[in-house]
Protein backbone atom coordinates (compact mmCIF):
# COMPACT_ATOMS: atom_id res chain seq x y z
CA UNK A 1 0.00 0.00 0.00
CA UNK A 2 1.20 3.39 -0.63
CA UNK A 3 -0.64 5.67 1.63
CA UNK A 4 1.36 4.91 4.69
CA UNK A 5 4.43 7.16 5.66
CA UNK A 6 7.73 5.95 4.19
CA UNK A 7 8.97 2.08 4.65
CA UNK A 8 12.28 3.68 6.14
CA UNK A 9 11.12 5.46 8.93
CA UNK A 10 11.50 3.74 12.76
CA UNK A 11 8.01 3.50 13.99
CA UNK A 12 4.90 2.91 11.57
CA UNK A 13 1.12 3.35 12.46
CA UNK A 14 -1.85 2.13 10.61
CA UNK A 15 -4.84 4.08 11.12
CA UNK A 16 -8.77 2.87 10.26
CA UNK A 17 -8.45 3.68 6.84
CA UNK A 18 -4.70 1.83 6.57
CA UNK A 19 -6.84 -0.94 8.17
CA UNK A 20 -9.74 -1.28 5.76
CA UNK A 21 -7.65 -1.05 2.85
CA UNK A 22 -5.18 -4.70 4.34
CA UNK A 23 -8.76 -5.99 5.20
CA UNK A 24 -9.70 -5.58 1.64
CA UNK A 25 -6.31 -6.82 0.27
CA UNK A 26 -6.62 -10.10 2.60
CA UNK A 27 -10.49 -10.36 1.34
CA UNK A 28 -12.38 -9.87 4.81
CA UNK A 29 -15.40 -8.05 5.40
CA UNK A 30 -14.81 -5.83 8.71
CA UNK A 31 -17.38 -3.94 10.60
CA UNK A 32 -16.58 -0.72 11.60
CA UNK A 33 -16.09 -1.78 15.43
CA UNK A 34 -14.07 -5.05 14.14
CA UNK A 35 -12.34 -2.40 11.98
CA UNK A 36 -11.66 0.62 15.14
CA UNK A 37 -11.19 -2.49 17.24
CA UNK A 38 -7.94 -3.73 15.29
CA UNK A 39 -6.33 -0.93 14.84
CA UNK A 40 -4.75 -0.55 18.53
CA UNK A 41 -4.00 -4.50 18.14
CA UNK A 42 -2.26 -3.37 15.10
CA UNK A 43 0.01 -0.91 16.06
CA UNK A 44 0.52 -3.00 19.17
CA UNK A 45 2.15 -6.02 17.16
CA UNK A 46 3.67 -3.93 14.68
CA UNK A 47 5.46 -1.62 17.24
CA UNK A 48 6.80 -4.83 18.98
CA UNK A 49 8.07 -6.50 15.96
CA UNK A 50 9.76 -2.91 15.05
CA UNK A 51 12.45 -3.95 17.61
CA UNK A 52 14.30 -5.76 14.27
CA UNK A 53 15.08 -2.23 13.24
CA UNK A 54 18.28 -2.02 16.13
CA UNK A 55 19.77 -5.12 14.34
CA UNK A 56 22.63 -4.26 12.30
CA UNK A 57 21.66 -6.60 8.60
CA UNK A 58 23.92 -4.60 6.63
CA UNK A 59 25.33 -6.98 3.78
CA UNK A 60 23.25 -10.07 5.29
CA UNK A 61 21.54 -11.94 3.00
CA UNK A 62 17.67 -12.61 3.63
CA UNK A 63 17.11 -16.52 4.42
CA UNK A 64 15.91 -18.20 1.47
CA UNK A 65 16.42 -21.83 2.43
CA UNK A 66 16.17 -23.17 6.14
CA UNK A 67 18.05 -26.50 5.45
CA UNK A 68 20.31 -26.34 2.32
CA UNK A 69 18.07 -28.31 -0.58
CA UNK A 70 18.18 -28.95 -3.90
CA UNK A 71 15.25 -28.21 -5.91
CA UNK A 72 14.44 -31.46 -7.77
CA UNK A 73 13.50 -31.66 -11.61
CA UNK A 74 11.19 -34.57 -12.21
CA UNK A 75 10.82 -35.88 -15.57
CA UNK A 76 8.28 -34.36 -18.05
CA UNK A 77 5.48 -36.40 -18.03
CA UNK A 78 1.89 -37.03 -16.88
CA UNK A 79 2.07 -38.74 -13.34
CA UNK A 80 -1.41 -37.35 -12.07
CA UNK A 81 -4.99 -36.59 -13.19
CA UNK A 82 -8.25 -38.21 -13.81
CA UNK A 83 -9.64 -37.48 -10.75
CA UNK A 84 -11.95 -34.50 -11.62
CA UNK A 85 -14.81 -35.80 -9.08
CA UNK A 86 -12.23 -36.03 -6.19
CA UNK A 87 -11.47 -32.29 -6.74
CA UNK A 88 -15.35 -31.08 -6.93
CA UNK A 89 -16.11 -33.48 -3.88
CA UNK A 90 -15.82 -31.00 -1.64
CA UNK A 91 -16.96 -28.21 -3.43
CA UNK A 92 -19.96 -25.56 -2.25
CA UNK A 93 -21.06 -25.65 -5.15
CA UNK A 94 -20.22 -28.23 -7.85
CA UNK A 95 -21.94 -27.84 -11.01
CA UNK A 96 -21.86 -29.92 -14.98
CA UNK A 97 -18.01 -31.00 -13.62
CA UNK A 98 -16.86 -27.52 -12.76
CA UNK A 99 -16.72 -25.31 -9.45
CA UNK A 100 -19.56 -23.16 -9.90
CA UNK A 101 -19.35 -19.28 -8.62
CA UNK A 102 -21.43 -16.14 -8.51
CA UNK A 103 -22.20 -15.01 -11.76
CA UNK A 104 -19.06 -12.24 -12.52
CA UNK A 105 -20.04 -11.06 -16.10
CA UNK A 106 -23.81 -9.69 -15.95
CA UNK B 1 -7.42 -45.64 33.65
CA UNK B 2 -7.14 -49.54 32.35
CA UNK B 3 -4.07 -51.22 32.27
CA UNK B 4 -3.59 -51.18 28.92
CA UNK B 5 -3.94 -47.50 28.76
CA UNK B 6 -1.52 -46.69 31.35
CA UNK B 7 1.09 -48.49 29.26
CA UNK B 8 3.64 -46.89 26.68
CA UNK B 9 3.88 -47.54 22.70
CA UNK B 10 6.82 -49.88 24.09
CA UNK B 11 4.76 -51.81 26.52
CA UNK B 12 1.82 -52.40 24.11
CA UNK B 13 3.56 -53.12 21.24
CA UNK B 14 6.04 -55.61 23.12
CA UNK B 15 2.65 -57.17 24.88
CA UNK B 16 1.00 -57.18 21.97
CA UNK B 17 3.45 -59.65 20.16
CA UNK B 18 4.09 -61.59 22.89
CA UNK B 19 0.34 -62.39 22.98
CA UNK B 20 -0.27 -61.02 26.59
CA UNK B 21 -3.01 -59.07 24.58
CA UNK B 22 -4.41 -58.94 21.45
CA UNK B 23 -4.68 -55.45 19.00
CA UNK B 24 -8.33 -55.67 19.50
CA UNK B 25 -8.43 -55.35 23.37
CA UNK B 26 -5.96 -52.39 23.05
CA UNK B 27 -8.11 -50.11 20.63
CA UNK B 28 -11.18 -51.21 22.59
CA UNK B 29 -9.68 -49.76 25.63
CA UNK B 30 -8.42 -46.93 24.60
CA UNK B 31 -11.94 -46.29 22.49
CA UNK B 32 -13.95 -46.61 25.67
CA UNK B 33 -10.95 -44.12 27.01
CA UNK B 34 -11.98 -41.60 24.20
CA UNK B 35 -15.48 -41.72 25.38
CA UNK B 36 -15.00 -41.16 28.93
CA UNK B 37 -12.53 -38.27 27.92
CA UNK B 38 -15.22 -36.42 26.43
CA UNK B 39 -14.69 -33.49 28.72
CA UNK B 40 -11.23 -32.67 28.27
CA UNK B 41 -12.54 -31.74 24.74
CA UNK B 42 -9.42 -33.37 22.94
CA UNK B 43 -11.02 -35.00 20.15
CA UNK B 44 -13.06 -33.31 17.16
CA UNK B 45 -13.71 -36.64 15.59
CA UNK B 46 -13.82 -40.34 17.31
CA UNK B 47 -13.12 -42.80 14.79
CA UNK B 48 -13.53 -46.13 16.97
CA UNK B 49 -14.33 -48.26 13.67
CA UNK B 50 -10.64 -47.56 11.87
CA UNK B 51 -9.20 -48.22 15.20
CA UNK B 52 -10.87 -51.21 15.42
CA UNK B 53 -10.19 -51.89 11.71
CA UNK B 54 -6.50 -51.87 12.23
CA UNK B 55 -6.43 -53.68 15.76
CA UNK B 56 -8.16 -56.39 13.56
CA UNK B 57 -5.74 -56.28 10.33
CA UNK B 58 -2.88 -56.35 13.14
CA UNK B 59 -4.36 -59.07 14.90
CA UNK B 60 -4.84 -61.40 11.58
CA UNK B 61 -0.83 -60.21 10.34
CA UNK B 62 0.32 -61.33 14.13
CA UNK B 63 -1.45 -64.52 13.55
CA UNK B 64 0.25 -64.52 9.97
CA UNK B 65 3.42 -63.72 11.23
CA UNK B 66 3.68 -60.50 9.29
CA UNK B 67 3.93 -57.65 11.81
CA UNK B 68 4.74 -54.00 10.97
CA UNK B 69 6.67 -51.79 13.46
CA UNK B 70 3.54 -50.42 14.61
CA UNK B 71 1.12 -53.72 14.25
CA UNK B 72 -1.19 -52.88 17.05
CA UNK B 73 -0.75 -49.40 18.27
CA UNK B 74 -3.32 -47.02 17.84
CA UNK B 75 -2.80 -43.41 17.78
CA UNK B 76 -4.64 -40.05 17.93
CA UNK B 77 -3.94 -37.38 14.79
CA UNK B 78 -4.04 -33.79 14.60
CA UNK B 79 -6.84 -32.19 12.87
CA UNK B 80 -4.12 -30.51 10.53
CA UNK B 81 -3.21 -33.27 8.56
CA UNK B 82 -5.45 -34.98 5.99
CA UNK B 83 -7.24 -38.11 6.68
CA UNK B 84 -9.21 -39.64 3.63
CA UNK B 85 -12.76 -39.90 4.34
CA UNK B 86 -12.52 -38.33 7.74
CA UNK B 87 -13.45 -34.60 8.58
CA UNK B 88 -10.27 -32.62 8.22
CA UNK B 89 -10.69 -28.73 9.42
CA UNK B 90 -7.46 -27.46 10.98
CA UNK B 91 -9.47 -26.47 13.73
CA UNK B 92 -11.26 -23.99 11.45
CA UNK B 93 -15.07 -23.40 11.03
CA UNK B 94 -13.75 -22.50 7.10
CA UNK B 95 -13.30 -26.47 6.78
CA UNK B 96 -15.73 -27.77 9.06
CA UNK B 97 -17.37 -30.78 6.96
CA UNK B 98 -14.21 -30.72 4.57
CA UNK B 99 -13.50 -34.64 3.96
CA UNK B 100 -10.38 -34.90 1.96
CA UNK B 101 -10.47 -37.65 -0.59
CA UNK B 102 -6.36 -38.40 -0.38
CA UNK B 103 -4.47 -38.91 3.02
CA UNK B 104 -1.53 -36.95 4.06
CA UNK B 105 1.77 -38.38 3.78
CA UNK B 106 2.82 -38.77 7.09
CA UNK B 107 -0.24 -40.22 8.52
CA UNK B 108 -0.23 -42.37 5.67
CA UNK B 109 2.92 -43.01 6.70
CA UNK B 110 2.29 -44.57 10.42
CA UNK B 111 -1.06 -46.20 9.02
CA UNK B 112 1.11 -48.26 6.55
CA UNK B 113 3.35 -49.28 9.56
CA UNK B 114 0.56 -51.05 10.84
CA UNK B 115 -0.74 -48.18 13.15
CA UNK B 116 -4.63 -47.33 13.49
CA UNK B 117 -6.40 -43.85 13.99
CA UNK B 118 -8.38 -43.14 17.35
CA UNK B 119 -9.79 -39.50 15.76
CA UNK B 120 -8.81 -36.48 14.82
CA UNK B 121 -7.05 -33.93 17.73
CA UNK B 122 -8.48 -30.57 18.47
CA UNK B 123 -5.71 -27.79 17.94
CA UNK B 124 -5.96 -24.56 17.29
CA UNK B 125 -7.29 -22.66 14.90
CA UNK B 126 -4.66 -23.64 11.26
CA UNK B 127 -2.28 -24.08 14.55
CA UNK B 128 -1.68 -20.40 15.55
CA UNK B 129 -2.38 -19.97 18.90
CA UNK B 130 -0.34 -21.26 22.35
CA UNK B 131 -3.15 -22.43 24.63
CA UNK B 132 -5.43 -24.05 22.05
CA UNK B 133 -8.12 -21.33 22.79
CA UNK B 134 -8.74 -20.02 18.68
CA UNK B 135 -10.19 -23.71 17.82
CA UNK B 136 -13.76 -23.48 16.57
CA UNK B 137 -14.51 -26.56 18.49
CA UNK B 138 -13.48 -24.92 21.54
CA UNK B 139 -10.45 -24.63 24.09
CA UNK B 140 -9.02 -28.32 25.21
CA UNK B 141 -8.90 -28.52 28.90
CA UNK B 142 -5.79 -29.99 30.59
CA UNK B 143 -6.19 -33.37 32.88
CA UNK B 144 -3.62 -31.86 34.96
CA UNK B 145 -5.23 -29.14 37.90
CA UNK B 146 -3.06 -27.03 40.57
CA UNK B 147 -2.55 -28.67 44.21
CA UNK B 148 -4.78 -25.39 45.78
CA UNK B 149 -7.85 -27.03 45.67
CA UNK B 150 -9.68 -24.86 42.95
CA UNK B 151 -9.86 -26.76 39.88
CA UNK B 152 -9.41 -24.11 38.11
CA UNK B 153 -9.46 -25.38 33.92
CA UNK B 154 -6.04 -25.04 32.97
CA UNK B 155 -5.06 -24.74 28.83
CA UNK B 156 -2.88 -27.99 27.60
CA UNK B 157 -0.86 -25.70 25.56
CA UNK B 158 -1.18 -25.02 21.82
CA UNK B 159 -1.25 -25.72 19.07
CA UNK B 160 -1.11 -29.29 19.71
CA UNK B 161 -3.60 -28.95 22.49
CA UNK B 162 -5.62 -31.71 21.43
CA UNK B 163 -2.56 -34.12 20.93
CA UNK B 164 -0.55 -33.43 24.62
CA UNK B 165 -4.27 -33.62 26.38
CA UNK B 166 -4.74 -36.87 24.86
CA UNK B 167 -1.37 -38.44 25.93
CA UNK B 168 -1.66 -36.95 29.35
CA UNK B 169 -4.85 -38.63 30.01
CA UNK B 170 -4.39 -41.75 28.60
CA UNK B 171 -6.81 -40.97 25.69
CA UNK B 172 -3.88 -42.27 22.82
CA UNK B 173 -0.30 -43.88 23.31
CA UNK B 174 1.13 -41.52 21.03
CA UNK B 175 -0.15 -38.79 18.43
CA UNK B 176 1.08 -36.50 16.01
CA UNK B 177 1.69 -32.92 16.40
CA UNK B 178 2.70 -30.29 14.07
CA UNK B 179 5.46 -27.70 15.10
CA UNK B 180 5.57 -24.22 13.36
CA UNK B 181 7.24 -22.03 16.57
CA UNK B 182 6.67 -24.32 19.28
CA UNK B 183 3.38 -25.96 19.03
CA UNK B 184 4.75 -29.92 19.90
CA UNK B 185 7.24 -28.86 22.33
CA UNK B 186 5.35 -26.21 24.66
CA UNK B 187 2.23 -28.48 24.75
CA UNK B 188 4.42 -31.19 25.75
CA UNK B 189 5.99 -29.17 28.66
CA UNK B 190 2.68 -28.19 29.87
CA UNK B 191 1.56 -31.83 30.17
CA UNK B 192 4.25 -33.99 31.68
CA UNK B 193 4.95 -35.71 28.02
CA UNK B 194 7.54 -35.86 25.36
CA UNK B 195 7.66 -34.28 21.80
CA UNK B 196 9.88 -34.04 19.21
CA UNK B 197 10.43 -31.58 16.38
CA UNK B 198 12.79 -33.19 13.85
CA UNK B 199 14.44 -31.24 11.32
CA UNK B 200 12.88 -29.12 9.23
CA UNK B 201 12.22 -31.46 6.00
CA UNK B 202 12.50 -34.96 7.45
CA UNK B 203 8.18 -35.21 8.14
CA UNK B 204 6.65 -34.47 4.54
CA UNK B 205 4.81 -31.79 5.19
CA UNK B 206 2.15 -33.18 2.19
CA UNK B 207 -1.40 -33.46 3.06
CA UNK B 208 -0.48 -31.30 6.34
CA UNK B 209 -2.53 -28.08 6.36
CA UNK B 210 -0.34 -25.51 5.08
CA UNK B 211 0.04 -22.34 8.04
CA UNK B 212 3.77 -20.91 7.59
CA UNK B 213 5.56 -23.27 4.89
CA UNK B 214 8.98 -22.52 6.05
CA UNK B 215 8.61 -23.36 9.30
CA UNK B 216 5.77 -26.24 9.83
CA UNK B 217 7.10 -29.93 10.23
CA UNK B 218 5.46 -32.61 11.86
CA UNK B 219 6.93 -34.66 14.70
CA UNK B 220 5.34 -37.13 17.33
CA UNK B 221 4.16 -36.41 21.43
CA UNK B 222 3.82 -39.65 23.48
CA UNK B 223 4.74 -40.63 27.14
CA UNK B 224 8.72 -41.17 26.36
CA UNK B 225 11.69 -40.44 24.67
CA UNK B 226 11.79 -44.30 23.55
CA UNK B 227 7.96 -43.83 21.95
CA UNK B 228 9.00 -40.81 19.90
CA UNK B 229 11.99 -42.72 18.37
CA UNK B 230 9.38 -45.57 17.32
CA UNK B 231 7.12 -42.98 16.04
CA UNK B 232 9.16 -40.60 14.10
CA UNK B 233 11.09 -43.47 12.70
CA UNK B 234 7.83 -44.29 11.45
CA UNK B 235 6.50 -40.58 10.29
CA UNK B 236 9.58 -39.46 8.15
CA UNK B 237 11.00 -40.14 4.55
CA UNK B 238 11.67 -38.91 1.71
CA UNK B 239 8.48 -37.49 0.29
CA UNK B 240 8.38 -36.42 -4.26
CA UNK B 241 5.15 -34.73 -3.30
CA UNK B 242 7.01 -31.91 -1.06
CA UNK B 243 9.54 -29.53 -2.79
CA UNK B 244 11.59 -29.47 0.53
CA UNK B 245 11.54 -33.36 1.57
CA UNK B 246 15.07 -34.14 2.71
CA UNK B 247 16.18 -37.57 -0.14
CA UNK B 248 18.18 -38.88 2.75
CA UNK B 249 17.35 -42.09 4.56
CA UNK B 250 15.43 -43.06 7.42
CA UNK B 251 17.91 -43.17 10.30
CA UNK B 252 17.40 -46.11 12.84
CA UNK B 253 16.84 -43.88 15.85
CA UNK B 254 15.09 -46.29 18.57
CA UNK B 255 17.99 -48.89 17.80
CA UNK B 256 20.57 -45.59 18.23
CA UNK B 257 19.05 -44.41 21.68
CA UNK B 258 21.83 -44.35 23.98
CA UNK B 259 21.89 -42.29 26.99
CA UNK B 260 25.72 -41.92 27.61
CA UNK B 261 26.42 -39.01 26.86
CA UNK B 262 30.33 -38.85 27.99
CA UNK B 263 32.48 -36.97 25.08
CA UNK B 264 29.33 -34.94 23.98
CA UNK B 265 29.08 -31.28 25.05
CA UNK B 266 25.92 -29.34 26.02
CA UNK B 267 25.65 -25.78 25.59
CA UNK B 268 24.07 -23.30 28.14
CA UNK B 269 23.12 -20.10 25.99
CA UNK B 270 23.44 -17.27 28.39
CA UNK B 271 20.42 -15.28 26.47
CA UNK B 272 18.00 -17.45 27.46
CA UNK B 273 18.11 -16.41 31.50
CA UNK B 274 15.59 -13.80 30.57
CA UNK B 275 14.06 -11.57 33.13
CA UNK B 276 10.72 -12.41 34.50
CA UNK B 277 10.70 -15.87 34.26
CA UNK B 278 9.92 -17.35 37.51
CA UNK B 279 12.68 -19.32 39.45
CA UNK B 280 11.27 -22.53 39.49
CA UNK B 281 11.97 -22.26 35.38
CA UNK B 282 15.83 -21.54 35.86
CA UNK B 283 16.17 -24.18 38.88
CA UNK B 284 14.57 -27.15 36.36
CA UNK B 285 17.02 -26.00 34.03
CA UNK B 286 20.01 -26.13 36.31
CA UNK B 287 18.81 -29.67 37.57
CA UNK B 288 18.59 -30.58 33.81
CA UNK B 289 21.89 -29.09 33.48
CA UNK B 290 23.64 -31.01 36.70
CA UNK B 291 21.31 -34.55 34.97
CA UNK B 292 23.62 -34.17 31.40
CA UNK B 293 26.66 -33.96 33.85
CA UNK B 294 25.80 -37.22 35.85
CA UNK B 295 25.13 -38.76 32.11
CA UNK B 296 28.75 -37.41 30.90
CA UNK B 297 28.47 -34.79 28.93
CA UNK B 298 30.52 -31.69 29.72
CA UNK B 299 28.78 -28.38 29.82
CA UNK B 300 29.88 -24.84 28.48
CA UNK B 301 28.36 -21.62 28.13
CA UNK B 302 27.24 -20.56 24.95
CA UNK B 303 26.05 -17.39 23.45
CA UNK B 304 23.18 -16.72 20.88
CA UNK B 305 23.55 -12.87 20.28
CA UNK B 306 20.34 -12.94 18.56
CA UNK B 307 18.01 -14.42 20.80
CA UNK B 308 15.67 -11.69 21.77
CA UNK B 309 14.85 -10.91 17.86
CA UNK B 310 13.54 -14.27 17.22
CA UNK B 311 10.17 -13.69 18.33
CA UNK B 312 9.41 -10.63 16.66
CA UNK B 313 10.84 -12.26 13.52
CA UNK B 314 8.92 -15.40 14.13
CA UNK B 315 5.96 -13.02 13.94
CA UNK B 316 6.51 -10.88 10.70
CA UNK B 317 7.81 -14.27 8.93
CA UNK B 318 4.96 -16.64 9.80
CA UNK B 319 1.92 -14.45 9.16
CA UNK B 320 3.69 -13.67 5.92
CA UNK B 321 3.23 -16.92 4.42
CA UNK B 322 -0.01 -17.30 6.57
CA UNK B 323 -1.51 -14.55 5.15
CA UNK B 324 -0.47 -16.37 1.32
CA UNK B 325 -0.97 -19.85 2.51
CA UNK B 326 -4.58 -19.13 3.89
CA UNK B 327 -5.49 -17.04 0.25
CA UNK B 328 -7.14 -20.59 -1.24
CA UNK B 329 -10.07 -20.66 1.11
CA UNK B 330 -12.28 -18.63 -0.64
CA UNK B 331 -15.42 -20.76 -0.73
CA UNK B 332 -15.11 -22.21 -4.04
CA UNK B 333 -13.25 -25.17 -3.85
CA UNK B 334 -14.19 -26.95 -0.60
CA UNK B 335 -15.69 -25.97 3.49
CA UNK B 336 -17.78 -22.99 4.22
CA UNK B 337 -19.37 -20.28 1.15
CA UNK B 338 -21.28 -17.41 3.13
CA UNK B 339 -24.42 -17.05 0.26
CA UNK B 340 -26.44 -14.01 0.31
CA UNK B 341 -24.21 -11.66 -1.58
CA UNK B 342 -24.05 -10.32 -4.51
CA UNK B 343 -20.86 -10.83 -6.21
CA UNK B 344 -18.06 -13.25 -6.47
CA UNK B 345 -15.43 -10.56 -4.42
CA UNK B 346 -17.87 -9.96 -1.82
CA UNK B 347 -18.64 -13.91 -1.91
CA UNK B 348 -14.85 -14.17 -0.95
CA UNK B 349 -14.76 -11.81 1.84
CA UNK B 350 -18.01 -12.81 3.16
CA UNK B 351 -16.95 -16.22 3.81
CA UNK B 352 -13.48 -15.41 5.12
CA UNK B 353 -15.09 -13.32 7.84
CA UNK B 354 -17.38 -15.41 8.86
CA UNK B 355 -15.07 -18.53 8.43
CA UNK B 356 -11.80 -17.68 10.36
CA UNK B 357 -11.59 -16.96 14.38
CA UNK B 358 -10.00 -13.36 15.67
CA UNK B 359 -6.36 -14.58 15.86
CA UNK B 360 -6.62 -16.04 12.18
CA UNK B 361 -7.65 -12.83 10.92
CA UNK B 362 -5.36 -10.98 13.03
CA UNK B 363 -2.36 -12.58 11.44
CA UNK B 364 -3.86 -12.75 8.08
CA UNK B 365 -4.12 -9.27 8.24
CA UNK B 366 -0.20 -8.54 9.49
CA UNK B 367 0.69 -10.81 7.13
CA UNK B 368 -0.79 -9.22 4.37
CA UNK B 369 0.33 -5.82 5.62
CA UNK B 370 4.24 -6.75 6.20
CA UNK B 371 4.33 -8.41 2.43
CA UNK B 372 2.43 -5.04 0.78
CA UNK B 373 4.26 -2.99 -1.22
CA UNK B 374 6.80 -0.20 0.25
CA UNK B 375 6.44 -2.25 3.38
CA UNK B 376 7.94 -5.51 2.07
CA UNK B 377 11.38 -4.50 2.64
CA UNK B 378 10.95 -3.12 5.87
CA UNK B 379 9.35 -5.78 7.41
CA UNK B 380 9.88 -9.44 5.53
CA UNK B 381 13.07 -8.75 4.06
CA UNK B 382 14.05 -7.41 7.60
CA UNK B 383 12.91 -10.32 9.18
CA UNK B 384 14.32 -12.48 6.72
CA UNK B 385 17.86 -11.23 7.33
CA UNK B 386 17.61 -11.72 11.29
CA UNK B 387 16.32 -15.17 10.85
CA UNK B 388 19.76 -15.31 8.88
CA UNK B 389 21.71 -14.20 11.39
CA UNK B 390 19.70 -16.43 13.84
CA UNK B 391 20.42 -19.29 12.19
CA UNK B 392 23.91 -18.43 12.19
CA UNK B 393 24.32 -17.72 15.65
CA UNK B 394 23.38 -21.72 15.95
CA UNK B 395 26.03 -22.86 13.26
CA UNK B 396 28.77 -20.78 15.72
CA UNK B 397 27.59 -21.88 19.03
CA UNK B 398 27.40 -25.84 17.26
CA UNK B 399 31.07 -25.16 16.61
CA UNK B 400 31.54 -25.39 19.64
CA UNK B 401 28.91 -27.70 21.44
CA UNK B 402 26.74 -30.60 20.45
CA UNK B 403 23.36 -29.77 21.87
CA UNK B 404 21.94 -26.98 23.25
CA UNK B 405 20.01 -27.25 27.02
CA UNK B 406 17.02 -24.62 27.18
CA UNK B 407 13.79 -24.28 29.36
CA UNK B 408 11.03 -25.37 27.18
CA UNK B 409 8.64 -22.49 27.78
CA UNK B 410 8.45 -19.74 30.48
CA UNK B 411 5.99 -21.22 32.49
CA UNK B 412 3.77 -23.86 33.42
CA UNK B 413 0.50 -24.10 32.04
CA UNK B 414 -1.95 -21.24 32.38
CA UNK B 415 -5.30 -20.79 33.03
CA UNK B 416 -8.00 -20.53 30.26
CA UNK B 417 -8.99 -16.59 29.47
CA UNK B 418 -5.41 -15.74 31.82
CA UNK B 419 -3.78 -14.60 28.29
CA UNK B 420 -6.38 -14.14 25.71
CA UNK B 421 -6.63 -10.39 26.10
CA UNK B 422 -2.81 -9.50 25.07
CA UNK B 423 -1.73 -11.13 22.12
CA UNK B 424 2.03 -10.50 23.04
CA UNK B 425 1.47 -11.78 25.96
CA UNK B 426 0.44 -14.93 24.54
CA UNK B 427 3.38 -14.64 21.51
CA UNK B 428 5.91 -14.47 24.53
CA UNK B 429 4.93 -18.44 25.56
CA UNK B 430 7.07 -19.59 22.76
CA UNK B 431 10.19 -17.46 23.30
CA UNK B 432 12.56 -20.40 24.05
CA UNK B 433 10.99 -22.65 21.34
CA UNK B 434 10.82 -20.40 18.02
CA UNK B 435 14.69 -19.67 17.67
CA UNK B 436 15.22 -23.45 16.93
CA UNK B 437 11.90 -23.08 14.34
CA UNK B 438 13.22 -20.39 12.72
CA UNK B 439 16.55 -22.49 12.07
CA UNK B 440 14.83 -25.52 11.32
CA UNK B 441 16.87 -27.45 13.86
CA UNK B 442 15.53 -30.70 15.36
CA UNK B 443 14.24 -29.70 19.15
CA UNK B 444 12.71 -32.13 21.46
CA UNK B 445 10.74 -31.19 25.28
CA UNK B 446 11.21 -33.97 27.73
CA UNK B 447 9.51 -33.62 31.07
CA UNK B 448 11.72 -32.23 34.34
CA UNK B 449 9.65 -32.60 36.98
CA UNK B 450 6.73 -30.46 38.65
CA UNK B 451 6.62 -26.93 40.11
CA UNK B 452 5.39 -26.22 43.76
CA UNK B 453 1.33 -25.99 42.20
CA UNK B 454 2.29 -29.96 41.05
CA UNK B 455 2.35 -28.78 37.49
CA UNK B 456 5.06 -30.23 35.07
CA UNK B 457 7.41 -28.17 33.24
CA UNK B 458 9.71 -28.99 30.45
CA UNK B 459 13.25 -29.42 29.56
CA UNK B 460 14.32 -28.06 25.57
CA UNK B 461 17.04 -30.13 23.82
CA UNK B 462 18.44 -28.09 20.74
CA UNK B 463 20.73 -30.40 18.10
CA UNK B 464 22.64 -29.85 15.11
CA UNK B 465 20.36 -30.20 11.70
CA UNK B 466 19.77 -33.95 11.21
CA UNK B 467 21.02 -34.89 14.94
CA UNK B 468 17.87 -36.15 16.21
CA UNK B 469 19.76 -38.60 17.58
CA UNK B 470 21.76 -36.49 19.91
CA UNK B 471 18.24 -34.89 21.00
CA UNK B 472 16.68 -38.18 21.25
CA UNK B 473 19.81 -39.99 23.47
CA UNK B 474 20.27 -36.19 25.58
CA UNK B 475 16.27 -36.60 26.20
CA UNK B 476 16.36 -39.98 27.24
CA UNK B 477 19.37 -39.51 29.95
CA UNK B 478 17.08 -36.38 31.39
CA UNK B 479 14.03 -39.12 31.42
CA UNK B 480 16.54 -41.49 33.05
CA UNK B 481 17.35 -39.24 36.29
CA UNK B 482 14.33 -36.82 35.88
CA UNK B 483 12.09 -40.39 36.89
CA UNK B 484 8.96 -38.40 35.73
CA UNK B 485 6.06 -40.58 36.65
CA UNK B 486 3.60 -38.17 37.46
CA UNK B 487 0.12 -38.29 36.47
CA UNK B 488 -2.75 -36.26 36.47
CA UNK B 489 -5.44 -37.47 38.52
CA UNK B 490 -8.38 -38.68 36.74
CA UNK B 491 -11.31 -36.08 37.56
CA UNK B 492 -13.07 -36.30 33.58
Amino acid sequence: MARGRPASRATMSVNAEQVRHVAKLARIAMSDAEVEAMVPEFNNILHWVEQLAEVDTDGVEPLTAVIENHLRLRDDVVDDGNCRDDILKNAPDAQHGFFAVPKVIE
Amino acid sequence: MSELTSKTIAELREGFRAGDHSAREIAEAFNAAVVAGRSLNAYTVETPELALAAADAADAARAAGELKPLSGIPLGIKDLFATEGTDSTAGSNILKGFKPTYESRVSANLKAAGAGMLGKLNMDEFAMGSSNETSAYGPVISPWRRNDGWNAALTPGGSSGGSAAAVAAGLAPGVTGTDTGGSIRQPAAFTGISGIKPTYGRCSRWGIVSFASSLDQAGPMARTVLDCAIMLEAMAGFDPRDATSLNLPVPQWEAGLSSDLRGKKVGIPKEYRIDGVPAEINAIWDQGIEWLKDAGAEVVEISLPHTKYALPTYYIIAPAEASSNLARYDGVRYGLRETGVKTLDDMYAATRSAGFGAEVKRRVMIGTYVLSAGYYDAYFTKAQKVRTLIKRDFAQAFAGCDLILTPTAPSAAFGLQEKTADPIAMYLNDVFAVPASLAGLPAMSVPGGLDSQGLPLGLHLIGRELDEQGVLNAGLAIEERAGFTARPEKWW
